[in-house]
């Protein structure tokens, strides 16, 4: 029996660059930075001071005060983002969704704030005075099941918590529930609010940050010979993944297939890539393949791309084994470089950005790509966007713990 | 501290803190079904109370509070 596709029929995202789609892409193609100081806390004695907070958002004035109380910051940029891809993909949000309809979402960390304000007045006050709510906003699956108390979203649900590749998992997972018949629509999506004193501080303890605290907007800076750590950032990225037949029988616009999955664990440190970045050659080499696809035949590829002297350098190997000559001629880019590094929420922005690229031609570029570093020697699209006309584009996701996920995209 | 006063505050509390709307904040508004305070927010409620009136409320006295009038008789009775 041959699998049913899967198209896209709905996009929303609330990150660094913008609050919906469409001034994410302004951003995106004209090389803007998303990164700034820290507003939301005192950053006190952190060693780092600058990340990619949302913006101009506030949880009271869009679902009241009574509702948004009761949700960490990560619920409510999932809810947003949730309604936006809803509403785009032609559903009406007041209604509910159904038993037709499941939900995949990927977190890194979930309600992380709401865990830090739980200790604090624990510590503080003791532990008559701990927030009821503090289990329902700090558990990595309490944006899944707000997400789909909002929409009524009956049919299955799962939490993929696989680290910064969780989201690009949860759409390679949502993928395949529909192609396996055991639902039509699936909203599939990631979110990460952990831009918070402690998270903050406890990647700075591993030194996995940019410490570029005087120029936040040039500190990501992805396969440059003088990167020095990613940058922290925030937001939720929604898409609504349907059958083909779902989707042309209700006329709903289609923005292009998820046609690869392929996920794959190095089991060989927690944090560092494998040498060579051997589990991401194989997550490549699944995705192409689940899609029949050859290494030729890949238009684009949206990479990891964090700016940790690591990845990028292990992320290259990867692609060069893999490509092999075609690596040199294939386009890739990091739009990390812009958003700064949504952990769980990564994959899912991602994903967004390989279908609109695709769909508008045009490749957005790494931006603060200025140095080049010998051992990262490949096309990265430095500085400015690139016109051109595409079919098929790969995102890779890569997280701690080992875990790999690579999606792939095509406009046909 | 009068029954009035008691509600004055109570009211506060659920309008400043939990962000429920003024107008449905009367003596006969039932918390569950009018205020929509389900089982994880009367454990809010309790603890606002508390700090509120400096007080403690065990789980059996509010066996009987279902309405924001016998949450006020309650509290007022322990003043």
């Amino acid at each position: 029996m041959s699998k049913r596709r899967v198209v896209i029929t709905g996009l929303g995202t609330i990150n660094p660059l913008g609050n919906n789609v469409s001034d994410s892409w302004e951003k995106l193609i004209n090389g803007i930075s998303g990164i700034d100081n820290i507003t939301s806390f005192d950053t006190g004695d952190l060693p780092v001071t600058f990340a990619g907070e949302v913006k101009n958002f506030d949880a009271n004035e869009y679902m009241g005060k009574q509702h948004a109380r009761k949700l960490d910051r990560s619920g409510h940029l999932s809810i947003y983002a949730a309604e936006q891809a809803l509403l785009d993909a032609g559903f009406n949000p007041e209604e509910r969704m159904g038993s037709n309809c499941g939900i995949v979402f990927g977190t890194g960390i979930g309600g992380i704030g709401a865990t830090e304000d739980a200790v604090r007045v624990y510590d503080e006050r003791g532990a008559s005075r701990i927030n009821p709510l503090a289990i329902t906003q700090l558990m990595p699956n309490s944006s899944t099941g707000q997400v789909a108390i909002k929409f009524g979203i009956e049919g299955p649900s799962l939490t993929i918590t696989t680290a910064c590749a969780a989201s690009a998992n949860a759409v390679g997972e949502a993928k395949n529930m529909i192609e396996n018949g055991i639902v039509d629509i699936v909203v599939a999506g990631g979110t990460e609010s952990g831009t918070t004193p402690m998270t903050i501080g406890a990647f700075a303890q591993i030194r996995a940050l940019s410490t570029k605290n005087d120029t936040p907007a040039e500190a990501c800076s992805p396969f440059d010979k003088n990167r020095d750590g990613f940058v922290m950032a925030e937001g939720s990225t929604v898409l609504i993944l349907e059958s083909e037949e779902s989707a042309k029988s209700r006329d709903a616009k289609i923005y292009g297939y998820v046609v690869g999955y392929g996920s794959t664990t190095d089991a060989h440190h927690i944090t560092a890539p494998a040498e060579g970045g051997e589990g991401a050659v194989r997550a490549m080499d699944k995705a192409l393949k689940d899609a029949s696809l050859s290494v030729d035949e890949v238009d684009y590829i949206n990479a990891h791309g964090t700016s940790t002297p690591a990845n990028d350098k292990n992320e290259t190997s990867a692609i060069k084994t893999l490509f092999g000559t075609k690596a040199y001629d294939v386009d890739i880019s990091s739009t990390k470089s812009m958003t700064g590094h949504l952990l769980g929420g990564a994959g899912a922005f991602e994903s967004m950005v390989c279908i609109l690229s695709l769909q508008n031609g045009v490749i957005p570029p790494t931006i603060n790509l200025n140095n080049k570093d010998e051992e990262c020697d490949l096309n990265y699209t430095p500085n400015n966007a690139v016109n051109k006309d595409m079919n098929i584009a790969m995102s890779n996701s890569f997280g701690f713990g080992g875990h790999n996920g690579v999606l792939v995209f095509s406009k046909t | 501290m009068e029954t009035n006063e008691v509600f004055d505050k109570v009211k506060g509390l659920f309008v400043e803190d939990l962000g429920i709307d003024e107008s449905k904040v009367t003596m006969e508004a039932k918390l569950e079904e009018d205020l929509e305070i389900d089982s994880l927010g009367i454990v809010e409620v309790v603890m606002a109370f508390e700090d509120e009136f400096d007080i403690e409320i065990d789980d059996e006295e509010l066996a009987d509070v279902s309405t924001v009038g016998e949450a006020v008789k309650l509290l007022h009775s322990k003043i």
